[in-house]
C-alpha cells in the first residue's frame, strides 16, 4: 500500500502569482510525498472539497495577496462542518506577524513566511503529519 | 520566417555609437545628456481619493509620471462588491469600477501634461476607455493624452496568470485596443511588451529576453493583419524588463534587447522609419529580490538594480520600496526609493555618458551570449507556430516554472547567496512601519457601486450593454462600444461579464 503523505497545495483567492507555490509541491513531491495541485482562484469551498475528495493529510495554502483574513477563517469552518479537523492545514506566503497569531488561533499549524526554506517545510510536514493507520 | 542575425563579433553592424542602428549602446545620441529618465514610481492603494492623495504627494516630491496600480478584482474584471473579491479589494492596488472612480483618482492632475501608465492587461481596453472618457471630462483632447497601457495579455498566459478569456479572444481585444489608440490617440503607448512578470515568475534572464520579444513580434503580426503599416504603429510599442540583481548580465540583458528588436523591426517587418527600429523600455527593479528578512538591506539591492537600468539605458525606471517584501509601500519607503533615483540621476555622474560600459570585453561577449540564447527561443517559438500555440502548449510556462525551482534549489543549496536569508542571518528584526489597508475601504466601494447603478439612466446602460455584447460577437473593433458602455456609467465588471457571454471563460491546466 501506498503510505506516502498525500498533501494539496491550492492558490486560493484572485491572485495569479504561483511561483512559490509550484516550487513548495515540486519540492514536496522530490521528497517522496504524494502532491495534489490545484491551481489557481480556488474558493475555500473548492479546496476542501478537493481535500476530501482526494484524502489529503494536509493542506497546503499560498497566499501573498493579504486576503488570508478573508480565506483561512471560511476554510477553517468548512473543515469543521465535513468534521476534517485531523487534516493539518499549513500556511505560506506574504503574512504579517501579527496575523501569524490570529491564523494559529484558528488552527493553522504553521505559517511559513518569506525566506523560509523547503527543507523546513519539509520537516515540519513529517514531523506533525497524523499518520494513517 | 527566422530572423536574419549578422554573425556574432560583426563589429560593423553590433558595435554602433550610442543612437546608431542596431541601437545596442542606446537609442539615442546624447542619452541622458539630452534628458534624464522618467522617474515613474507605480502606486494604487485603497479607494481612488486615497490613491490620488498618493499621486499629489509623489509629484511634489518630483516624481515626473504616474503608474496606476490596481486592485485584484479590477485586474481581474470584478467589481468590488463581486462575492469573488471579498478581502481583495483596495490591497494590492486601487479599485476602481467606474469612470467616476477614475474622474476621483485623477482629480487636480491635468491629464494633457502629466503622462499615465496603467498596469492592467485582461480587462485593460475597458480601464484604457475609462481613462480616455475622464479625459474628455476633463476637457483634454486624446491627441494630448501620453502614457502607456500594459495591455500585454500574452505574458498573463505565460506568467502572471491575470486571465478573463481564452487566448485568441483575448488577443484579439487587447489588439482592438492597441489599433484604436494608434488611430485616434497618437501620443499614447497601447501595449508595453511585458518582461518583468516572466522574471518574477523565475524566468531566467535570456528567458525573460526571448519571451517579451516573441510576445513584441505577435502584436507587430497582429497589427500588420489588421491593415496597419509596420512604420504606422511600431514606435507606439514599448518594452518593460525586469532590472534584477545580477549587475552585468542584465545590462548586456538592455543592450541585447534593443539589437535583436531593431533587427527583427527592420528585416522581419520591413520597418523602414528609424523610430520602428528603436526599442524604448521602462524598468523595475527586480520585486522578488527584496528579502523580509533585514529590509533595510533592500536599499542596496534596488540601488544596484537601478545602476544597471541606467546604465542598461532604460527610458524610465521605477525602484522598488524596502518594505515591499510585506506589503505596499509605506510613504517613508517609497520616497526614499524615489530619493534613490535622484540620488543616481544628480550626484553619481553616471548619466554623463551613453553606454558607459560600452566596448568592456566582458560586457560585450555577455551581450552576445544572451542575444544567442534569447535566438534561440524565439526560433524554437516561431517553429512552433507563434506565441500562442506554444503558451497552449505550455511551453513557455514549463520554461519557467524549471528555472524558478533550479533556483530555490541553489538557495537551498547555499549555492546561491542571498544576504540575510542563507547566510548572515540575524535573529531578533526591528519592526518596520507597514502601510494597512483598512476593511472600511471594500465597504464604501461597494456602497458607491450601489448609488451609481440606482442612480444612472438605466436605458442608456441597456443599450450600449447590447451593443457591446454585438461588437464581440462581430468581426468589429470592440473599443467604441466600451467607449459608450463607459460613457453609460457600465462598470469594470458589467463590461467583463457581458464579454464572457460572447468569448467564455479560460482556466489553465494546473501543473507543476
Amino acid at each position: 500500500m501506498d503510505d506516502r503523505i498525500r498533501v494539496l497545495i491550492a492558490k486560493p483567492g484572485l491572485d495569479g502569482h504561483d511561483r512559490g507555490a509550484k516550487v513548495i509541491a515540486r519540492a514536496l513531491r522530490d521528497a517522496g510525498m504524494e502532491v495534489i495541485y490545484t491551481g489557481l482562484r480556488q474558493t475555500p469551498e473548492m479546496i476542501v472539497n478537493a481535500s476530501l475528495q482526494e484524502d489529503v493529510q494536509v493542506i497546503g495554502l499560498s497566499i501573498l495577496s493579504g486576503a488570508h483574513n478573508a480565506i483561512v477563517p471560511r476554510l477553517m469552518e468548512l473543515l469543521k462542518e465535513k468534521d476534517m479537523t485531523d487534516v493539518m492545514v499549513i500556511l505560506g506566503g506574504i503574512i504579517p506577524d501579527e496575523d501569524v497569531v490570529v491564523m494559529k488561533k484558528l488552527g493553522v499549524s504553521a505559517v511559513f513566511q518569506p525566506g523560509a526554506s523547503l527543507e523546513e517545510i519539509v520537516r515540519f510536514i513529517r514531523g506533525n503529519v497524523k499518520q494513517v493507520v | 520566417m527566422a530572423l536574419e542575425t549578422p554573425e556574432i563579433g560583426d563589429r560593423d553592424v553590433n558595435y554602433c555609437r550610442p543612437g546608431e542602428y542596431p541601437y545596442t549602446r542606446g537609442i539615442h545620441q546624447t542619452m541622458y545628456q539630452g534628458r534624464l529618465w522618467t522617474m515613474r514610481q507605480f502606486s494604487g492603494f485603497a479607494s481612488a481619493e486615497e490613491t490620488n492623495r498618493r499621486y499629489h504627494y509623489l509629484l511634489s516630491q518630483g516624481q515626473t509620471g504616474l503608474s496606476v496600480a490596481f486592485d485584484l478584482p479590477t485586474l481581474m474584471g470584478y467589481d468590488s462588491d463581486h462575492e469573488q473579491s471579498l478581502g481583495e479589494v483596495g490591497k494590492c492596488g486601487v479599485a476602481i469600477s467606474s469612470v467616476e472612480d477614475m474622474d476621483t483618482l485623477f482629480a487636480g492632475i491635468p491629464l494633457g501634461e502629466v503622462s499615465v501608465s496603467m498596469t492592467i492587461n485582461s480587462p485593460a481596453p475597458v480601464l484604457f476607455a475609462m481613462y480616455l472618457v475622464a479625459a474628455e471630462r476633463q476637457g483634454v483632447s486624446w491627441d494630448k493624452l501620453s502614457g502607456t497601457l500594459q495591455n500585454d495579455i500574452l505574458k498573463e498566459y505565460i506568467a502572471q496568470k491575470e486571465y478573463i478569456y481564452p487566448p485568441r479572444p483575448s488577443m484579439r481585444f487587447a489588439v482592438d485596443a492597441m489599433e484604436f489608440s494608434v488611430r485616434h490617440v497618437p501620443r499614447f503607448n497601447p501595449v508595453s511588451i511585458s518582461g518583468y512578470h516572466i522574471r518574477e515568475a523565475g524566468s531566467t534572464a535570456a528567458q525573460e529576453l526571448a519571451f517579451t520579444l516573441r510576445d513584441g513580434i505577435e502584436y507587430a503580426d497582429w497589427l500588420v493583419a489588421r491593415g496597419l503599416p509596420i512604420d504606422e504603429f511600431a514606435g507606439r510599442l514599448s518594452f518593460f524588463f525586469n532590472s534584477h540583481s545580477n549587475f552585468f548580465e542584465e545590462i548586456a540583458k538592455f543592450r541585447a534587447a534593443r539589437r535583436i528588436w531593431a533587427h527583427t523591426m527592420r528585416h522581419r517587418f520591413g520597418a523602414t522609419d528609424e523610430r520602428s527600429w528603436k526599442l524604448r523600455f521602462h524598468a523595475q527593479t527586480a520585486g522578488v529580490s527584496l528579502t523580509w528578512q533585514q529590509p533595510h538591506n533592500n536599499v542596496m539591492r534596488t540601488t544596484l538594480q537601478a545602476m544597471a537600468a541606467v546604465l542598461g539605458g532604460a527610458q524610465s525606471l521605477h525602484t522598488n520600496s524596502l518594505d515591499e517584501a510585506y506589503a505596499l509601500p509605506s510613504e517613508h519607503a517609497v520616497t526614499v526609493a524615489l530619493r534613490t533615483q535622484q540620488v543616481l540621476a544628480h550626484e553619481s555622474g553616471i548619466p554623463a555618458a551613453p553606454d558607459p560600459f560600452g566596448g568592456s570585453v566582458y560586457l560585450e561577449r555577455l551581450t552576445d551570449e544572451i542575444e544567442k540564447h534569447a535566438m534561440a527561443y524565439i526560433n524554437r517559438i516561431d517553429e512552433m507556430g507563434g506565441m500562442i500555440n506554444a503558451i497552449e502548449r505550455g511551453y513557455p510556462q514549463a520554461e519557467i516554472a524549471d528555472a524558478s525551482y533550479q533556483f530555490q534549489k541553489s538557495v537551498e543549496a547555499n549555492q546561491s547567496i542571498i544576504v540575510g536569508v542563507n547566510k548572515y542571518q540575524m535573529a531578533a528584526q526591528k519592526p518596520i512601519e507597514l502601510l494597512k489597508i483598512d476593511a472600511s475601504v471594500e465597504r464604501n466601494q461597494c456602497a458607491t457601486i450601489a448609488e451609481l447603478r440606482a442612480r444612472r439612466d438605466k436605458d442608456v446602460h441597456r443599450v450600449a450593454m447590447e451593443a457591446l455584447l454585438k461588437a464581440a460577437n462581430e468581426n468589429t473593433n470592440t473599443m467604441p462600444y466600451v467607449l459608450d458602455a463607459v460613457r453609460a456609467l457600465a462598470t469594470v465588471g458589467e463590461i467583463c461579464d457581458t464579454l464572457k457571454g460572447a468569448w467564455g471563460t479560460y482556466d489553465e491546466a494546473p501543473s507543476v
